[in-house]
């Protein structure tokens, strides 16, 4: 049936076109109420370890050198050098150019190695430079890609071309996890983020991604409540469970349960674990380890408790 | 109904704010006094059973006494008092509601039940943005479109339900007084205790004695305001049929009169309705204040199309709401508010049953002690059940489906009722020609369950007349105004 | 003012208010404000026309989230900058005595009248849209609607001799509306305005909702009602000789002018209507059909 539905620009427009639209106030207005759950003691405790466990520890500057990626992978491997119950983090994530360098420091670890590709962030290239990115990255043994759509062709409503790329994307990246960055930010409207996410499901993408994070707004939680309805649905009729990744914006503790309250009750509790929930961030892994510390051992820490990146 | 792996763990906002006195008197002329005639009542938590306090009730002395000094402070203090001044001291009263918002949460969530979230991000806010917001009218009467200089009727006498208390109190008394009239006001029995911290609030803010009077009782204390002598205009919420009894007991009497009472509303969602937003707007319509509400959703009219489907999001949705102790943070229905309105729903539900329709609920563990009742959905109803008629005051929602805009129509208006209606579809036009012929009072399009001071409220039919807010509402409690 | 045997007071430098701070003007240069007596009471900024450009671009800046507040929250703002005045009852009427020469019963009168003007117009917030508003019962199968909608960024010349109720008579219909104000104060008594800005800076009114700036009329005037950025224009405190040429430099970017009353000053005492609300709010109609 979803072949069915690719097969013309035409019922590819129609079927995303079709779906029910979004709500702007009503959609906010959940995400708002959501806001008010409060959690408390065993329950924030699992919460900030799910939290640490679901973190792709981001590094993506221009001024990446690898003496920086060898810090962040430390981190991300052990993230309290004084406590190892503190679970590792999902993944880092970095420029393809440096994954043989998170690769080298990352062995004998669980810790996965995500790479951004295909023209990251703008997304502004021919598909053949885009594919290229992406083998480079493959090549030098990265577990996942996150890839851009081209925000350009979704916004002219080529969503033909989007549903290619994807797909061209996805091939290329073999054995590798695809996920697919919507840049919500420049989407824009939340009917724009339901098509772009069913979009990219149909293409093939094992996560569906919010940001690059180098874009305002980034990540909100009405973006990721509307991604969290798309995957359940696409679930429902597909029964693939497609994963989401907020990224960009999240700093604090607070910010990231907000984001498990949502996932936990807009998308089922089978969506709290890292293989289907993902959250890009870097500070935020020193604000949970804060508060772990905090929930275990009552008093406050302070910010040098901690190790920088 | 929490998830296994991700439960939040109780997060019980503390009781420690609130000063529950041992006992509680009538609140007359600025002054908290015992009954000369009347006598004592208990009132409980409905969630634990546990006994509150012990309040008093009003006889028909106590009654004659702050009617009097309603017409005391009316002929010379409030009464020829400007605008200006009354407007300063209402715009107190709602800075004082603010500063206590916490305390009255609290309290309103005990004595009534509903959860701490409820009562903390809508009632108490509402009631202190109704003080706000008629204060302001105060003064600019002459501009209400009432005529160049509109007088207040005198006294009011005022009775209020127990589904919103402290929201209801201030519902009746913001406007009254705001126009130049002093009032009595006569809370529901089984709730009485935010309406009497309500009275702390007034003295606080120096309210001049004998403007605002609160006689706690029951029915017998509400027909004594009602039909006293001295009361020139009577303000009631409530069901449909005390309603009749009172516009009865008024006829020849010359009394003004507004009435608030029951609904049976239709929320009519159409196949291009936002449907995640839908689902959340009947959810809402029906199970905020656990269904205790007169302009509830209780029947959800859906566009035969997508009707299996919305049904599996809405029992997917109930999965996720958390009933128990009103005071959890995380707590979304609390408890039925006594056990006459358990007892009724429960009968209702069973007619649901015996009619032929199909009844669920989702799993949900109910706590030993105190009235509840879980969310429950039936499909498969005719509008000749019981349960599609009938106002069930309670968490049940009926489900009917329809096909064309017109057959929503007649069916909405199906009822002698006619306080609300709900609206989902994503085509501007139909929402405006849905609403131009629903015969209900306040349409709710692509939302539910909104109010607001400035926006006036009330219904059709037998949902009563008069309306409460905005403009509007003014008219109730000024001379060269008529009652409808 | 509190001086004692031995001690010497802390005088207070009067700035300008832009964009809720305090800046000196950027010119350097003050003038000075004396009593009705002739004592001098203080040097005030005089404001340059760089200092009233960079006002207007502050107060386009914060009108748009102003106006998209809620008219409750615009309401609760103004109540409280009376809540704030109201605390600082002793320190105006003592302005007002000093500088403007009224006997201590005159000068706590007209303090309270402010502060009861500043609640007037609080209440008006949540209500005049309903007061101008309406649903239009046009012929044909339409839901035709009229609401008003602030006019932007509105310039007022504030009233040269009623230094404080005259302020803020025409400052509060101003924002109660959604409009962002840049106000030029009475030149001869400037005090009470810039202590009013303080009272603002205290009260949560977003900065650069009102900005106010101490300085020479004759030279700001024209600036302002030249300005391209201005929507709206008070000429409250415009001499009557330059009036007709303000109104000549508005017409450049079709300004609606608000003219000033005939005649002396008003008192400022009297209930003033909702007319000065409503001059400063344009009115959008919308048409939508009605059919399923």
């Amino acid at each position: 049936m979803l072949a069915d539905l690719a097969a013309s620009e035409v019922s590819l427009r129609r079927f995303l076109h079709g779906l029910p639209g979004v709500d702007q106030v009503g959609a906010e207005a959940r995400a708002a109420a959501l806001a008010t759950r409060s959690i408390k003691t065993a329950s924030k405790l699992w919460a900030i370890d799910a939290a640490i466990s679901m973190i792709d520890l981001t590094t993506l500057e221009g001024a990446d050198t690898p003496g920086k990626v060898s810090s962040l992978c430390g981190k991300a491997r052990r993230p309290d050098p004084d406590d190892a119950s503190v679970p590792a983090v999902a993944a880092v994530c970095v420029y393809p150019d440096l994954v043989p360098v998170a690769r080298a420091c990352l062995a004998g670890s669980d810790v996965k190695v995500a790479s951004v590709a295909t023209a990251f962030p703008s997304g502004r290239a021919s598909l053949a430079v885009k594919l290229a990115d992406v083998a480079d990255a493959v090549s030098a043994g990265a577990d996942e890609v996150d890839m851009v759509i081209d925000r350009g062709a979704f916004l002219a409503g080529r969503y033909g071309c989007v549903l290619e790329e994807v797909r061209a994307v996805k091939q290329a990246c073999g054995r590798a996890q695809l996920k697919v960055i919507l840049e919500t930010g420049e989407l824009a409207t939340y009917d724009n983020v339901r098509r772009a996410a069913w979009l990219s499901m149909i293409g093939g993408a094992d996560f569906i991604k919010t940001s690059t994070g180098k874009v305002a707004p980034a990540s909100t939680v009405p973006v990721a409540l509307v991604m969290l309805e798309a995957v359940r649905d696409f679930a429902d009729m597909s029964g693939r469970a497609v994963g989401v990744k907020v990224a960009g914006g999240i700093r604090t503790t607070k910010d990231a349960l907000r984001y498990l309250v949502v996932v936990n009750e807009v998308a089922g509790d089978e969506w709290l674990e890292p293989s289907l929930f993902r959250i890009g961030a870097s500070s935020l892994l020193n604000d949970l380890l804060m508060q772990r510390s905090k929930q275990k051992y009552g008093a406050y820490a302070g910010s040098q408790d901690f190790s920088v990146e | 109904m929490s998830s296994p792996r991700f439960p939040y763990a109780p997060a019980p906002e503390s009781r420690a704010i609130v000063n529950l006195r041992p006992s509680y008197g009538l609140f007359i002329a600025g002054e908290f006094v015992d009954p000369v005639d009347g006598g004592q009542f208990k009132t409980e938590s409905p969630s634990s059973q546990e006994v509150l306090a012990e309040v008093s009730s009003a006889g028909p002395g106590d009654v004659d006494r702050a009617v009097k000094a309603a017409r005391h402070a009316y002929e010379n203090v409030w009464g020829p008092m400007p605008g200006r001044e009354r407007a300063k001291y209402l715009f107190r009263v709602a800075r004082v509601i603010q500063e206590r918002s916490r305390e009255l949460a609290v309290l309103e969530s005990l004595d009534n039940g509903k959860p701490i979230k409820e009562s903390r991000d809508v009632d108490v806010p509402l009631a202190a943005a109704h003080f706000f917001y008629h204060a302001g009218w105060a003064d600019k009467l002459a501009y209400a479109g009432y005529g160049p200089d509109p007088r207040p009727l005198g006294v009011a006498g005022q009775v209020i339900p127990w589904n919103f208390p402290l929201l209801m109190a201030a519902w009746k008394l913001a406007p009254a007084l705001a126009a130049g009239n002093t009032c009595v006001l006569k809370p529901a029995e089984t709730t009485p205790l935010s309406a009497l911290l309500l009275a702390e609030i007034l003295q606080q803010a120096e309210l001049p004695p004998g403007v605002v009077n609160i006689v706690t009782g029951a029915g017998q204390t509400g027909a004594a305001v009602v039909n006293h002598p001295g009361i020139d205009k009577v303000a009631f919420t409530g069901s449909t049929e005390v309603g009749k009894l009172i516009q009865r007991s008024l006829a020849g009497t010359g009394k003004r009169l507004t009435l608030e009472l029951g609904g049976k509303a239709a929320n009519i969602v159409f196949d291009d309705a936002p449907l995640s937003q839908a689902v959340e707007g009947i959810v809402n319509g029906i199970f905020f204040n656990q269904g205790h509400v007169c302009c509830a959703g209780s029947r959800l009219l859906v566009q035969e199309p997508i009707a299996e489907g919305v049904v599996e999001a809405l029992q997917r949705r109930l999965g996720t709401l958390r009933l128990g102790d009103p005071l959890d943070k995380n707590t979304d229905i609390g408890a039925i508010n006594s056990p006459q309105q358990l007892a009724k729903i429960r009968e209702l539900a069973a007619a649901g049953e015996a009619e032929g329709a199909q009844r669920w609920s989702p799993a949900c563990a109910l706590p030993e002690r105190g009235y509840w009742f879980p969310p429950t959905l039936f499909t498969g109803v005719a509008p000749a059940q019981r349960i599609a008629r009938e106002e069930i005051f309670g968490p049940v929602l009926s489900v009917l489906t329809f096909r064309t805009p017109e057959e929503a129509l007649e069916k909405a208006n199906n009822t002698t009722y006619g306080l609300s209606a709900g609206v989902w579809t994503e085509k501007g036009s139909r929402i405006l020609y849905m609403a131009s012929r629903l015969k209900a009072g306040v349409v709710w399009a692509n939302t539910f369950n909104r109010f607001d001071p400035a926006s006036p409220f009330g219904g059709y039919r037998e949902s009563g007349f008069g309306r409460e807010g905005g403009r509007q509402g003014l008219a109730a409690y000024l001379r060269g105004a008529f009652d409808a | 003012m509190p001086e004692g045997p031995g001690r010497l007071a802390v005088r207070k430098t009067y700035k300008l208010y832009i964009g809720g701070a305090f800046p000196r003007s950027e010119s350097g240069r003050s003038y000075v404000v004396a009593s009705c007596g002739g004592a001098v009471l203080a040097n005030v900024a005089q404001a340059s026309r760089k200092d009233l450009r960079d006002a207007v671009v502050a107060a386009r800046k914060a009108q748009p989230g102003w106006a998209a507040a809620t008219a409750y929250n615009r309401g609760q703002v103004i109540y409280r900058v009376a809540e704030m005045l109201e605390g600082r009852h002793a320190q105006f009427a003592y302005l007002l005595e000093v500088a403007d020469g009224l006997d201590h019963r005159a000068a706590a009168l007209v303090v309270s009248a402010a502060v009861d003007r500043l609640v007037w117009y609080a209440g008006w917030a949540d209500k005049y849209a309903q007061v101008a508003g309406s649903a239009n019962p046009v012929a044909g199968p339409y839901f035709d609607f009229s609401v008003p909608e602030p006019t932007g960024v509105v310039g007022v010349l504030a009233p040269q001799a009623s230094s404080l109720l005259g302020l803020v008579s025409v400052l509060a219909p101003v924002i109660t509306t959604g409009n962002a104000a840049v106000v030029v104060a009475s030149e001869a008594r400037p005090l009470p305005a810039l202590e009013l800005a303080e009272v603002l800076g205290t009260s949560d009114v977003p900065a650069g909702v009102v900005n106010i700036l101490s300085g020479r009329t004759d030279e700001l005037a024209p600036v302002l009602a030249a300005h391209r950025d201005v929507e709206a224009i008070d000429l409250a405190g415009a001499s009557s000789q330059s009036t007709a040429d303000l109104e000549m430099a508005a017409a450049g970017n079709v300004k609606r002018v608000l003219r000033p009353a005939a005649g002396p000053e008003p008192d400022w005492t009297g209930e003033p209507g909702p007319a000065r609300m409503l001059f400063f709010v344009e009115t959008k109609t919308v048409w939508h059909p009605i059919g399923a």
